[in-house]
């Protein structure tokens, strides 16, 4: 039982880990125009060279 | 037009960084506008748009977001949005510019994203919390489960410190005001759960109820933030209808002035095409002017130096000059919004569903816990054990359900609906629509779409073609109508001028040719719209025009009849136009040339007699009645005070979305009802084996996941 010492803190830090990158993506307007971004993925404007 | 936003999270990613007000403008020099773009649809729709814009020279940054169907433009100081709209247009994109005060929705959203963030670290700590919970139920034991329920306390209790806050803060400010809501017995037993764990891991108790504080906390939460992004979608819609009309005055001077700057006896200038702000009289000018949305009369009227025009009339032709006879909070179009205000009060009362039983279901949770506690304590002398069982009942019988099953069906109807083109504005509309048994429609801009078509005229060909030369020459309805139907043969008419209030006069083949008014031309007038052409030396000839009724209209009406409501139309025009309306539409009951005060009486009435009514209508006359009725629909060209009382706005120019929305309201009602059973039956079996003493930890979180999930699913069912 003494390996759930380090599964435990594992585990909480992966889902930590998750969460943390959730707020990023809250933050950063991810979750703005999911309509746009559906379409915008399609779209050839940038595949040369990404917007700068 | 049709300014259409699906539900959505966040303002799009332009709003956080950009200024709410125009006078934010930041520091480098830099100008923000918003564009309101009602008919992008695809990739090539951003692209197109992104790339014309950002070819405009001072334009620094452009980002579309479909979701909201705008732009947000960054650019210098000096552009215009005209500019851009031009642009656009010339794109092949119609764009509105929006007013961004009237844009102010960002602080809805910033609440709507403090709302997730919490239900983010609730979930997070509900599954990790319930993974160790889980490693108890089947059989971790002593110093195992000590640890297992300290983790889950470290977890638990800073998580329902941050989340759960939105329900203490409500449930607090409830008691305060020595009221009871549904947030004081959510706050309660959260709390009550968290601290009784707390003490039970402390002496190695066997059960903790940590997972339950936060599952409870997790799915009340998903409610919540549901609830708050349908109103705020609906919001923001309707904050971008009003956000495209700028309300502004052009004074004589050329300056643009805010209309609630203006006092009385001051002079604008009424260009045509646009709508007058204030109640005054002409002082200069002749023109014709549109009623429709003050009278519900169809027919534009003549009016010239001295007569009086009112707040909301079109005006058609000619530019006029009009002194302010009364302003800003004085005119007859706030005196209505008023009036409306006061009618409005009066149908807030209203009690929806939910609010009726948090009343019966808040004090009966507390009064359940008691009897438990003292049940318990008189049986067992043992303080602890009584607590303990009384702090179950309350969890178990804590409205997880019951806070999804409003919520989950809404956001599914308005969802459905908006997708139909129907805005639902408010939180108990779709409630009050599906008890609806009656319908009264408006005419002019409600079943009709405000503009006139051609139904018959006898011109020879080569007369069709000089009325159609001479209509070019107007921006008058009919002649638009004119000019759209008719098949215009090239023909040379030379010194067109229009003549305000009158029509449109020219030269053909030497003689002087005239289009406008039957008096103006020399003819008898008769009844019906009519435009006459006159030749010289030739009898005047008609062309006679119709109202044309909205897409739809007649299919919207018998829909309607097949659910089982009748119909009613109440018209402010004359006798002859609504009759052939209503014949067209398939109306047998009208009532013509009605008041608004008329129509507000008579919507009286059918409460009186026990009828529940649908006020469709569009213009001021109407809004009245709409503020008197029991729920009231109107299209998006609506007058922005009619769109204000409205519950539901057609975004789309087809009036099918009305039959829609009650079929769909009905079963959104039906689908609630069915959701407060499934809580109720859960509540049936869950509370007497909590009352026993009988609930685990474990029997708690099944039970409230699977009710939770019932309702969920069963609110998905909705069609």
């Amino acid at each position: 039982m003494e390996v759930l010492v380090i599964l435990i803190p594992v585990s909480l830090g992966l889902g930590f880990l998750g969460l943390i990158a959730f707020f990023w993506a809250l933050k950063s307007s991810q979750f703005d125009d999911p309509e746009g971004d559906r379409h915008r993925i399609l779209r050839t404007d940038f595949d040369d060279q990404p917007k700068s | 037009m049709t300014a259409v936003e699906h539900p959505q999270l966040a303002s799009c990613a332009a709003c956080a960084a950009a200024p709410t007000r125009p006078t934010d403008v930041d520091t480098s020099g830099e100008a923000s506008i918003r564009l309101s773009l009602p008919q992008i649809h695809c990739a090539g729709c951003i692209s197109g748009v992104e790339r014309a814009l950002s070819g405009v020279e001072g334009v620094e940054d452009v980002r579309v977001n479909l979701t909201q169907k705008q732009a947000a433009v960054k650019a210098d100081r000096s552009m215009e949005a005209d500019e851009l709209i031009g642009v656009l247009a010339s794109a092949g994109y119609e764009a509105h510019e929006l007013d961004p005060e009237a844009m102010s929705i960002d602080r809805g959203s910033a609440v709507a994203r403090d709302l997730l963030m919490r239900l983010a670290v609730a979930g997070f700590s509900m599954m990790n919390v319930m993974l160790l919970s889980v490693a108890v139920w089947s059989g971790a034991t002593d110093a195992t489960r000590d640890l297992f329920h300290w983790i889950s306390a470290a977890i638990a209790l800073p998580t329902v410190a941050f989340s759960a806050q939105p329900f203490f803060k409500s449930g607090w400010s409830a008691l305060s005001g020595r009221r009871l809501n549904m947030d004081v017995p959510i706050s309660l037993a959260i709390l009550l759960a968290s601290a009784m764990s707390l003490y039970e891991t402390a002496s190695g108790g066997v059960h903790a109820y940590f997972d339950a504080a936060l599952s409870l906390t997790f799915f009340l939460l998903a409610g919540r933030y549901l609830d708050q992004r349908t109103r705020l979608a609906a919001r923001s819609a309707a904050a971008e209808l009003s956000a495209l009309e700028v309300p502004r005055a052009l004074r004589l001077n050329g300056e643009q002035a805010a209309v609630a700057d203006l006092k009385v006896s001051d002079e604008i200038r009424l260009l045509p095409g646009t709508r007058c702000p204030i109640d005054g009289v002409v002082v200069d000018g002749t023109s014709e002017i549109d009623r429709s949305l003050v009278t519900g009369e169809s027919l534009p009227e003549a009016v010239g130096v001295g007569e009086a025009v009112t707040a909301g009339v079109n005006n058609l032709t000619g530019a006029l000059v009009v002194r302010a006879t009364s302003a800003g909070s004085d005119t007859s179009l706030r005196r209505m919004a008023d009036l409306v205000a006061v009618a409005e009060n009066a149908r807030s009362r209203y009690v929806s569903l939910a609010d009726r039983a948090a009343r019966i279901y808040a004090p009966a949770v507390h009064l359940l816990a008691l009897i438990a506690f003292v049940g318990w304590l008189l049986a067992t002398l043992d303080v602890r054990l009584s607590l303990n069982i009384a702090i179950a009942v309350l969890i178990i019988t804590c409205p997880c359900a019951l806070g999804l099953a409003v919520p989950a069906v809404s956001t599914a109807a308005s969802g459905r609906l908006f997708r139909k083109g129907l805005l639902v504005k408010d939180a108990t509309a779709l409630e009050r629509l599906a008890e609806v048994t009656h319908v009264v429609f408006d005419k002019t801009g409600t079943l009709t779409e405000g503009n006139p078509i051609l139904v018959g005229h006898d011109a020879t060909p080569k007369q069709a073609s000089i009325a159609c030369a001479l209509a070019k020459g107007s921006a008058h309805p009919l002649a638009q109508a004119l000019t759209a139907t008719l098949e215009c043969k090239t023909t040379k008419v030379t010194d067109i001028v229009e003549v305000p209030g009158n029509g449109v006069e020219g030269r053909w083949q030497g003689k002087i040719v005239r289009l406008g008014r039957a008096a103006w031309v020399g003819a008898s007038s008769a009844e019906g719209t009519a435009t006459w052409l006159a030749v010289e030396g030739q009898d005047p000839i008609a062309f006679w025009f119709a109202d044309k009724p909205r897409d739809g209209a007649h299919d919207a009406i018998l829909a309607l009849k097949k659910v089982g409501l009748s119909v009613e139309l109440l018209s402010g025009d004359g006798d002859q136009a609504v009759a052939d309306l209503a014949k067209r539409v398939g109306i047998d009951d009208w009532r013509a040339g009605m008041q608004p005060h008329e129509k507000s009486e008579r919507l009286a009435e059918l409460r009186e007699a026990g009828a529940k009514v649908l006020m469709v209508g569009d213009g001021l006359n109407d809004t009245l009645a709409m503020a008197e009725a029991h729920a009231s629909v109107s299209p998006a060209s609506a007058l922005d005070a009619s769109r204000t009382v409205s519950d539901i706005v057609l975004l789309r120019n087809d009036l099918r979305g009305v039959p829609d929305s009650v079929v769909t309201a009905r079963s959104a009602t039906r689908r609630i009802r069915e959701n407060f059973t499934i809580a109720a039956l859960y509540n049936v079996i869950a509370v007497p084996l909590a009352l026993a003493g009988l609930a685990t930890p474990l029997a708690a979180a099944l039970a409230m996941s699977g009710s939770s999930i019932m309702v969920t699913l069963n609110a998905l069912r909705l069609r």
